[in-house]
């Protein structure tokens, strides 16, 4: 074995208690590594922090200098603001803008998901014609990004009359979510040994039968896990929504609230709230499918 | 030099598991010593305790006369060989045997010397300049072999080397092995959950179970007395018959009336199970000198040997007999005990009282 | 009731041929094995014949009607599984009963009928665990319950004893002969253990690279075995090949020893051979000046019952069976006398047997 044999311990061997190092080189180690983590925790949160101050500050105090780190009123009339008319009654443009998003967001990943689990399982269950080619140029609609295809999308778009549309919005992104949610079921998939459907299938069950029986419910977290991912993206998405809508009918959020920025004066608290607001449902989303959100990004990463 | 003692060796794991408890070993210098027992036994443990990656809570490992206690692994002079091979897989294989060699810094002349040297000892002339993903099995465990040999250690450590490989590799690689260590004369402790490779190679096996040593003795000492029912079970296939027997006026008797000769010293009216081995009883025809009636349960033709599985007296019992022989199934046969006095135990203890 | 006759069965997988023309005949109620290394096509051409994998060319026919082209669950055959595909979610009572469900047997049939087979395989008390909760040895009776509880035409094993240790697997083999005798159903039986294939096949058919070696009895495969793999993969040890060439009346090997040449072996000069020489026909003990070979103690190997004396002949090692206390030193010199009458010869090109 070679000369430092620690080097090839085996992984379980590290989680065990492996011998300790010199009690003065562990302390200087631990400093340092504190003082890395608290630098980038700062450069991280920072834009974070300001920001949620910033949609809880008073209009002179957004523009306060020095810039007020604590110690000013909070005020949640930007969180009002967001939601209802200035002035009046009923829902603000940004809440309309905000339920198509959620609209959008939500069929394009429903759409996504239903179309794309189906696919995955036959790419990890058959044998196709060039299937490894198929797959690459599945995964390669990935490596584009949306800003390059965004006029060739626009011009179609205008001769289909699907321009400002909800409509087209949602397609565009189910478009974009499919290959995804196909690659990274795919992995899931293949986890699920196809034994059990063919034992299902032994047994008497159809293929199908043997599928929603058997190997669905070993799939939800996986399903969970990318329906998530899906979710992210059409949420955020931002090229396509500003260049094909533009009517507060049919805009999401992110063209929306970058829309406040401009003109003579800025609501900087109305900024940030919206942001902020913004951010929640994905925050939410992402922390309740946390443990499967690992589970989906390392997928396939260890060999056994 | 090479002698290793272990002296109330104790490893507990931070969660509380007890892997090994006060274990005791000495090692002789040049030995081919074998750790044997089921996955968790403490053998696996034991050796990294010996080399060094896991630290134990209680006693002391000497090496060579060396107090190794609180010395780090490439401190202590040792080479162990791993399960996958753990060969750099962006080296050739002269590359990867020199790597120790060349970590410590030695001449470019030295490393050459010793690496074609491992390399006659081991075939792997022709192979030294392909890269691990060209090698087959066999070939990257000699590679392994190698790179563990050039440093010249004072011991080798191997941790199941052989149980990737396919069956047939396996029992070459053994026969290597063996040849090997005698060659080189280096001692060398060698862990595997397999009793025939346990068997095959140790000139001394200690056979472990639950973090205890159960025994501890050449293959043939393990072999025709085990020292405890555990051993009896886990050594030999087909496994020893364990039967009820009693004593009666100097008599042994078995299932079914089996007579069997008693060892010296066996007391009275105790409960007591004796353990014969398959090849020291015989299959007859019915109603032959010496025999009681049983039925022929099943019958294995292995090629060279076959094997009856032989109801009497309601139990089964495992029978090696030549491969001429034929009784068909459910066929009325004759038993009888042909061999010597055979190891005798306590049922309660499970420890060999005869 | 229980035939499977499958015939040039073709299958490839992109450009491997996993199965290149094998032929198998299985007749009702036999103990079927399908013995060969891994990669060997063994899994694919049960496969084939459940239905689970698309055929190239062949067919399979099953009581002599033509099956190749039925669904899984059309040929009424059931299949044990190397990995047991126990399902995870449900119990062994629900794993069990799942073929009968997917017939839509009523529930008082289907419980009856599992309680049987969990009497018969003796898990009575797993009826309510799942599979995460049993030891391999119990998931292994489970899924071999659920196949016994169809009552089907066939039974097809994928080297299902291959995951348990030693012991296991020792008393499953016993168990799994005892329940094909009194069952009298037909086992096609996969694996790559030979112990296996030796311990409990009625017929053993030898399969390398997709294609079948050679079919016929444990003994017949043992002591007349049609080519140099078959005579390899059967026998522990593994049979001793030496290369040799015939000369006059000699075998002459290319390490420079040499033998008398055995009566019953008709070969032409020069024609380069391979000697098969089983362990078990080599000798340290008998004396024979005629026929033996000269050689070095390379390593001793106890067994127990036997010891595996490993004697260098020739720059090959050669493993002779010999007493449990047959002892030496690496490098003595020793003589192996050889018992020609049972040796083999094969064409060290085409690997075929030199026929006696």
């Amino acid at each position: 074995m070679a000369v430092r044999v620690e080097d090839a311990v085996p992984v379980e061997a590290t989680a065990r208690s492996a011998a300790p190092p010199p009690g003065r080189r562990r302390s200087l180690r631990s400093v340092v590594e504190i003082v890395l983590l608290a630098v980038l925790l700062v450069v991280m949160l920072f834009p974070v922090v300001w920001m949620l101050e910033t949609s809880l500050k008073e209009g002179r105090d957004v523009y306060a200098v020095p810039a007020k780190l604590l110690g000013f009123d909070v005020t949640f009339d930007h969180y009002k603001d967001v939601f209802v008319q200035r002035g009046g009654t009923g829902a603000s443009d940004l809440a309309v803008s905000f339920q198509n998003s959620v609209l959008v967001a939500g069929l394009s990943t429903i759409i996504a998901t239903v179309l794309g689990v189906p696919a995955a399982w036959a790419y990890s269950r058959f044998t196709l014609k060039a299937k490894r080619d198929q797959l690459f140029f599945i995964l390669s609609t990935r490596f584009m990004p949306p800003v390059v295809v965004v006029i060739p999308i626009f011009l179609m778009y205008r001769d289909l009359s699907l321009i400002d549309t909800k409509l087209g919005l949602i397609l565009i992104y189910s478009a974009f979510n499919l290959p995804f949610t196909i690659w990274m079921m795919k992995g899931f998939v293949d986890e699920v040994p196809s034994e059990y459907e063919d034992a299902a299938m032994l047994d008497g069950y159809s293929r199908f039968e043997a599928f929603h029986r058997f190997t669905l419910p070993l799939l939800v977290p996986g399903i969970a896990a990318t329906a998530v991912f899906a979710l992210i993206f059409s949420w955020n998405e931002f090229v396509f929504a500003v260049f094909l809508t533009s009517s507060e009918e049919a805009r999401t959020a992110p063209p929306a609230i970058a829309g406040l920025i401009g003109g003579t004066t800025i609501d900087w608290g109305l900024v940030a709230a919206s942001a902020m607001v913004f951010a929640v449902p994905v925050l939410l989303f992402a922390f309740l499918v946390r443990k499967h959100l690992v589970a989906g990004v390392t997928l396939g990463a260890v060999r056994r | 030099m090479g002698e290793i003692s272990i002296e109330g060796l104790q490893k507990r794991f931070p969660d509380g598991t007890l892997a090994v408890e006060h274990l005791d070993l000495a090692i002789g210098e040049g030995e081919l010593f074998v750790m044997l027992g089921p996955s968790g036994c403490g053998k696996t443990t034991t050796l990294r305790c010996i080399a060094g990656l896991e630290r134990h809570t209680a006693g002391h490992i000497r090496i060579g006369g060396d107090l190794v206690d609180d010395l780090r692994p490439s401190e202590r002079d040792i080479a162990m060989v791993f399960q996958f091979y753990a060969l750099y897989p962006h080296m050739t294989a002269r590359e990867n045997i020199a790597f120790p060699l060349r970590a410590e810094g030695l001449r470019d002349a030295d490393v050459g010397d010793r690496v074609a040297e491992a390399a006659r000892m081991l075939r792997l002339e022709g192979l030294l300049d392909r890269r691990p993903g060209r090698l087959s099995g066999g070939e990257q465990q000699r590679v392994a072999l190698a790179r563990a040999m050039v440093r010249h250690p004072r011991a080798f450590l191997m941790d199941e080397p052989l149980t990737n490989l396919d069956a047939e590799l396996r029992a070459d690689m053994r026969a290597e092995l063996k040849h090997l260590q005698q060659r080189l004369g280096t001692t060398m402790v060698y862990v595997t959950h397999d009793q025939v490779e346990a068997m095959a190679l140790g000139h001394r096996i200690a056979i472990m179970r639950e973090g205890r040593l159960e025994q501890l003795g050449t293959p043939l000492e393990v072999y025709d007395r085990p020292a405890t029912l555990f051993c009896a079970r886990f050594i030999g296939s087909p496994p020893m018959n364990l039967v009820d027997v009693e004593l009666t006026n100097g008599a042994l008797t078995g299932p079914g009336g089996l007579a069997i000769e008693p060892p010296a010293g066996l007391v009275r009216g105790v409960r007591l199970v004796a353990g014969l081995r398959p090849e020291a009883l015989d299959v007859t025809d019915p109603g032959a000198e010496g025999t009681v009636a049983g039925r022929v349960v099943s019958e294995e033709m292995l090629g060279d040997e076959v094997i009856y599985v032989i109801e009497t007296g309601g139990t089964d019992l495992h029978v090696r007999m030549p491969p001429t022989t034929h009784y068909g199934s459910e066929a009325p046969v004759g038993i009888r005990h042909a061999g010597g006095p055979p190891p005798v135990y306590d049922p309660g203890t499970e420890q060999v009282v005869a | 009731m229980g035939s499977i006759r499958a015939e040039g069965l073709r299958k490839a997988f992109g450009d491997v041929e996993a199965l290149d023309g094998v032929s198998l005949d299985v007749p009702d109620g036999a103990f079927f094995v399908v013995l060969g290394p891994s990669g060997a096509g063994k899994t694919t051409t049960l496969r084939s014949i459940a239905g689970l994998e698309r055929l190239d060319e062949g067919t399979v026919h099953l009581d002599g009607l033509d099956a190749t082209r039925a669904a899984p669950a059309a040929r009424d055959l059931a299949m044990v599984f190397q990995s047991y595909a126990l399902y995870p979610k449900r119990t062994a009572f629900e794993n069990i009963a799942s073929p009968l469900r997917a017939r839509r047997l009523p529930r008082a049939d289907i419980a009856h009928r599992v309680r049987q087979v969990a009497e018969l395989l003796h898990i009575e008390r797993l009826m309510e665990r799942r599979p995460a909760q049993m030891s391999g040895g119990e998931q292994q009776r489970v899924a071999l319950a659920r196949a016994l509880v169809r009552e089907p035409r066939a039974f097809l094993m994928d080297e299902p004893l291959t995951n348990l240790d030693l012991k296991l697997r020792v008393e499953m083999r016993t168990e799994l002969t005892r329940i094909h005798r009194s069952l009298r159903g037909t086992f096609l039986y996969v694996t790559n253990d030979q112990v296996e294939a030796m311990s409990m096949a009625d017929q053993v058919a030898v399969l390398r690279e997709g294609r079948v070696q050679q079919t016929g009895a444990p003994r017949e495969v043992y002591e007349r075995p049609a080519n140099r793999w078959v005579a390899g993969f059967v026998g522990s040890p593994r049979i001793n090949l030496l290369s040799c060439r015939a000369d006059g009346d000699r075998l002459v090997g290319d390490g420079g020893w040499s033998l008398p040449r055995p009566s019953w072996a008709a070969v032409e000069p020069g024609r380069p051979l391979l000697l098969g020489l089983r362990a078990e026909d080599l000798s340290l003990d008998r004396r024979d000046e005629a026929s033996s070979l000269d050689g070095e103690l390379y390593a001793i190997e106890p067994l127990g019952d036997r010891t595996l004396v490993d004697v260098q002949v020739g720059g090959v090692v050669v493993k002779v069976k010999a007493r449990p206390s047959a002892g030496g030193r690496p490098g003595e010199r020793l003589a192996v006398a050889v018992d020609l009458d049972r040796a083999h010869l094969f064409d060290a090109d085409t690997g075929v047997a030199v026929p006696r």
